[in-house]
């Protein structure tokens, strides 16, 4: 399975095994494999090192081959996690590079394992993501042969404008609605149906007349892929396998998403660690290694004085050192396998480390100009939290199915704050309605805060 | 790259499945086709586009966007909170250099930061072809029928025949088939040849010539040229695909007239008055000296923005029946920017009379570039019903 790493390397990785163990990380075991940068970037683009194929994925390919033209962007490394993980070296690494990477990759690995929400997300997808992936793609591209690629397209257009549109709360694999409410009280309270009941045994009313039909959804359901899957009035059963995998996919990439911060500073504040701690490691090697720390985990790019994002690499890193300095290693492991980035940030991050890192609140105007605010801790947290509300998607649930068939969709703009983008909204609704196929209605609000519908066709 | 030991199990010194082809550029190719696709449907905005035309060049280039998979977004806030690092106090004013646009750009519109744009070549006879269907025009019929021309065309082969018509694929083709045991050293035999051969055949030869007549006095201005080089344009194209031989004349006059090359025509501005006769004497006598009507498919396409003086209106009138009388079709476009009267104009009425008086004629009012792409199709149009009528 391994490619020939260098053999220098594999000397190394052994004994930075060992050194990490010796740490107190307990993680599955990784397969390291070296790959050429194109493929890297591949894996960057589709997330996935195997994945279903769409013109999407097209648009971000050539934005990566550009951001590498320019120079932007180079990976070093890229990790998946299960049992076992799989990490791909960029084959053009050199020594140290590949030494700081393997140091980052275990400590993902650690994360991976020990962290709840990975946790959760992984016993329900299954430690085998990557090949679950690969097994999609090969069931999509059997589609694409016995349906032909324009029906899968059509499909696929509008599972993957949905999949950000999951509940991780609920199950994996949750079972429909049941069907009638339940209401017990109305068969045993009821004097009434005793006596009528006692009068006439033949007459008496069975349960099942007395059920009502529970309406669908009984409650607004943001788990739209599950939702249509479930629910489509005329969706064909290959339609509802593609809108699963998307789903499945989904369910893996949200902890990835949803801990960025703490998985890129825990893997960055092990790589770091274990390179200090690693003797065996030659003096050259070791200078190299830490000057390729410093350029990832970096604050702002060299020639800024300011920069309008937060670097999470060096983000997580500083408030790691903190924690474990503060607190210990081991209160810093409890917060590691408790926290998503939302407890992390709100939790950890104090008003001293902020203004320690120059971290600052901002108020940008549509035409570019940007305003510099006042410091408040609760307001840079959720700053820093928004984009990551709601797995970085509007609030749109489901709410009602008419007797037609017609799906109501509603926006809750009340936790948003403002409506939807209403050309975009329009042309989810079309790939969505291609396989409703019935209307859909969604309800949102427009500039002026007043309810607007959008219908699709 | 595969030493000996990696030869012993098979496949297992190839290439990995990853290298063997990029799943990015096969995303990427179906983008595209995806992109060809919707350029196709918005086919009147690239005919519209005076811009787009390469000239000399057999294809056009039309700027289009990458295309977007869309998802639920927010409505874009006028202002919006974020966090960011670095040496800045609270009050510190500065711009966004991500989102600071050149000036070319649109202000509101521009949604995304950094956005690519690409630049597609589509060739022009592809464009026509798709204008074509979507116009579901029959094929236009020529006055003129094609002539008794006659010419040799390669028709079928043959075991005898003149030693330069030796076709020797095709002979080696039949020893290969004749030859039954592999490795035998292949001879030709005399059965193997094959000769091409002749026949004679009709060949239709259908010639046509476009007249464009331009009005180019001090009324029409830059833009009014451009949209009936625009229209022009068009029609070249859609005409050629009929004619073999297709020549084009080009015409301006103001209060005279003078014939021009196709690079000049267009650079061509007048002052004065205009006298729409002075063109069309100018296209009457080209006729008469180098196309003869029962040989000749002849069209005749006029711009003006109109304004004929009154005291020429006879003079015109007599011209252009003469000329509609040996045409296939006579077109008027009245090009007006801004004021538009529909047609309403001493020109106007000329080309009215003559359709009226059971010619094939049509006039068209060309405000907009928008618009051009309505006045190609209804000239074509047009002139397949025309064209049908008289049989």
């Amino acid at each position: 399975m391994t490619e020939p790493l260098s053999e220098d390397w594999k000397g190394y990785v052994q004994r930075i095994e060992e050194l990490a163990t010796r740490s107190g990380l307990a993680y599955h075991p990784v397969d390291f494999e070296a790959v050429p940068d194109s493929f890297m970037m591949e894996i960057a683009v589709y997330g996935l090192p195997v994945r279903m194929p769409h013109w999407s994925f097209g648009v971000r390919y050539i934005y990566q081959l550009i951001q590498r033209h320019m120079g932007h962007s180079r990976l070093f490394e890229v990790v998946f996690p299960g049992n076992p993980g799989h990490a791909y070296l960029a084959s053009s690494n050199g020594l140290a590079e590949n030494i700081l990477v393997t140091a980052h990759v275990l400590g993902h690995a650690d994360f991976s394992r020990n962290n709840l929400l990975f946790r959760r997300c992984q016993e329900q997808v299954s430690e085998h993501i990557v090949e679950h992936a690969a097994s999609h793609a090969r069931q999509i591209q059997q589609a694409i042969e016995t349906y032909g690629a324009q029906r899968v397209e059509t499909v696929l257009d509008a599972a993957l404008a949905l999949e950000q549109h999951i509940d991780v709360d609920v199950s994996l694999r949750r079972p429909r609605y049941p069907e009638y409410e339940t209401d017990p009280k109305a068969l045993a309270d009821d004097e009434f149906r005793k006596r009528f009941a006692a009068l006439d045994p033949t007459a008496a009313p069975t349960g099942i007349e007395l059920r009502k039909r529970a309406p669908v959804p009984p409650h607004p359901e943001r788990d739209l892929l599950w939702f249509v899957a479930n629910y489509a009035p005329e969706m064909e059963s290959w339609e509802r396998d593609i809108f699963l995998a998307v789903r499945e996919e989904s369910f893996y990439f949200y902890p990835v998403f949803a801990t960025q911060i703490m998985n890129e500073g825990w893997a960055s504040y092990w790589h770091a660690r274990l390179l200090r701690e690693a003797d065996f490691i030659p003096q050259q090697a070791y200078v190299d290694a830490i000057k390729c720390h410093s350029d990832v985990v970096r604050p702002i790019a060299a020639d800024q004085q300011v920069a309008l994002n937060i670097n999470p690499y060096h983000l997580g890193f500083s408030m790691w050192e903190k924690i474990v300095e503060a607190e210990g290693l081991d209160a810093a492991r409890n917060i590691m396998q408790q926290d998503d980035d939302f407890g992390f940030i709100r939790n950890h991050l104090t008003r001293e480390l902020a203004d320690e890192l120059g971290l600052f609140r901002f108020s940008a105007r549509s035409d570019g100009q940007v305003k510099v605010l006042e410091h408040e801790l609760t307001g840079l947290h959720e700053a820093i939290l928004s984009p990551k509300y709601n797995f970085g998607a509007p609030t749109v649930s489901a709410t009602h199915v008419r007797t037609d068939g017609t799906l109501e969709l509603t926006h809750d703009n009340s936790v948003d704050g403002r409506g939807l983008d209403l050309e975009r909204s329009r042309k989810v609704l079309d790939y969505v309605q291609r396989v409703w196929r019935r209307p859909i209605v969604l309800t949102t609000v427009n500039q002026a805060g007043s309810t607007l519908e959008l219908t699709a066709p | 790259m595969s030493g000996p030991e990696q030869g012993e199990k098979a496949g297992s010194g190839a290439a990995k499945w990853y290298e063997l082809f990029s799943r990015g550029a096969r995303d990427w190719l179906r983008h595209d086709e995806k992109v060809r696709e919707s350029v196709r449907q918005h086919l009147p905005q690239i005919v519209a586009g005076g811009e787009v035309i390469n000239d000399g060049a057999r294809t056009v280039r039309v700027p289009v966007r990458m295309l977007e998979h869309y998802h639920f977004r927010l409505r874009r806030a006028e202002e919006s909170q974020g966090a960011g690092q670095g040496k800045a106090k609270p009050g510190d004013v500065f711009s966004d250099p991500s989102k600071q646009r050149g000036p070319g750009e649109k202000g509101p519109g521009g949604q995304d930061e950094g956005e690519v744009q690409l630049l597609l070549e589509f060739k022009v006879d592809d464009i026509v072809d798709w204008l074509w269907e979507e116009m579901q025009l029959p094929n236009l019929k020529a006055k003129v029928g094609p002539s008794e021309e006659t010419d040799w065309i390669r028709e079928g082969w043959d075991r005898r025949g003149a030693r330069s018509r030796l076709d020797r694929r095709r002979s080696f083709k039949e020893l290969v088939k004749r030859r039954g045991a592999p490795g035998a050293t292949p001879t030709f035999t005399d059965d193997d040849l094959r000769f091409r051969q002749l026949a004679r055949r009709r060949q239709p030869a259908i010639h046509a010539v476009v007249f464009f007549l331009l009005d180019v006095s001090g009324s029409m201005s830059d833009r009014d040229r451009k949209l009936a080089k625009t229209f022009f344009f068009w029609v070249v194209q859609g005409l050629r695909r009929e004619y073999r031989s297709l020549e084009t004349v080009f015409v301006a006059h103001t209060t005279e007239a003078w014939e021009f090359s196709e690079s000049d025509f267009f650079k061509v501005s007048g002052t004065g008055g205009t006298v729409t006769s002075t063109g069309l004497a100018k296209v009457r006598d080209i006729i008469d000296e180098r196309y003869n009507p029962g040989r000749c498919n002849i069209y005749l396409f006029y711009a003006s923005d109109g304004d004929n003086s009154v005291s020429d209106a006879g003079e015109s009138r007599e011209k252009l029946s003469s000329i509609a009388a040996d045409a296939c079709f006579t077109g008027y476009v009245e090009v007006s920017s801004g004021l538009s009267r529909q047609l309403a104009t001493e020109a106007g009425r000329l080309f009215a009379e003559l359709a009226t008086a059971g010619c094939a004629a049509g006039s068209y009012a060309l405000n907009d570039f928008d618009d051009v792409w309505g006045a190609v199709r209804h000239f074509f149009t047009a002139e397949s019903r025309a064209a049908e009528g008289p049989g």
